[in-house]
């Protein structure tokens, strides 16, 4: 029986709230199936592994075309929240909570917390490279359980067999 | 649907190997389905954590999460993976004789 591990890597690209969770839900689901997981956060994505921004990732309602009023509770069907509204100071920060709560009411950890439960359970976490570059961040910066910083390179070949997701 | 014999008892499993009716499982049982699924021994914390899943897929009808584990057993989730190695979320449910986890954390 020397049938290799069904292997998994997730690029993560967004630091947005909504565009955090697929890879940590997947990622989970993945490990609690024995799948070996690997995620390389790159550009924006850095902000999930960074100590001073991953306690306040966003959701902004500006441009996104489905978020709607009826997300509020309010029975209002296709109707969107305008443009014109989501500009207003405070609404990317209400959007936000309205998000959480919804997260939290399914018992959904942040993102902090879910990072950490897969750590424990085997996940590997690497910081790209030319973003650390590009942003002037270092090891320090960012929350335990990233093991390196690496560049494009070595997450080829440290993923040679994996199924690979970018988000 | 079909049966299969664990520890001298015949059970009903689907199939992807979860029994089907969780009053047909017993201590014996759940050994030899956790020595199928290559866990030869069954400590006191396996028990913890098996327990604890009896408990609540009996009340609810359906195997708990990981996190549901975690939080309710009160197993860390390194401790529960070290536990149950590749799969945890499949095996437990398996060894406890319930159905595959519903959920998604």
């Amino acid at each position: 029986m020397s049938e290799e591990n069904r292997k998994i890597a997730f690029i993560c690209s967004k630091g947005n709230l909504d565009m955090v969770y697929p890879a940590l839900v997947m990622g989970w689901a993945a490990l609690g199936n024995g799948i070996d997981v690997t995620i390389f956060f790159t550009f924006w994505g850095m902000d999930m592994i960074r100590e001073l921004r991953v306690d306040h990732l966003q959701v902004a309602p500006v441009a996104n075309t489905s978020m709607k009023m009826s997300m509020m509770g309010v029975d209002t069907g296709n109707l969107g929240i305008p443009n014109i509204m989501g500009v207003l100071p405070g609404m990317t920060a209400f959007a936000t909570k309205l998000m959480k709560d919804k997260m939290d009411g399914l018992d959904v950890p942040p993102v902090r917390e879910y990072l950490e439960m897969m750590v424990d359970a085997g996940a590997k976490l690497y910081g790209c490279k030319m973003s650390v570059d590009m942003f002037d961040l270092e090891m320090d910066d960012f929350i335990p359980g990233v093991i390196d910083v690496v560049t494009a390179g070595d997450f080829m070949d440290m993923t040679e067999g994996s199924q690979i997701v970018f988000i | 649907m079909s049966t299969k014999e664990f520890a001298g008892k015949t059970v009903q499993v689907n199939d992807e190997g979860f029994m089907t009716d969780p009053n047909e499982w017993d201590k014996d049982v759940a050994v030899a389905i956790a020595s199928e699924e290559g866990i030869a021994d069954l400590s006191e914390d396996h028990w913890t954590v098996i327990n604890y899943c009896r408990e609540v897929g009996i009340e609810s009808g359906t195997a708990p999460t990981l996190r549901n584990i975690t939080k309710g057993a009160g197993v860390p989730t390194k401790q529960l993976f070290g536990l149950f190695p590749k799969g945890p979320a499949k095996k437990v449910a398996k060894i406890s004789g319930l159905g595959k986890p519903e959920g998604c954390v």
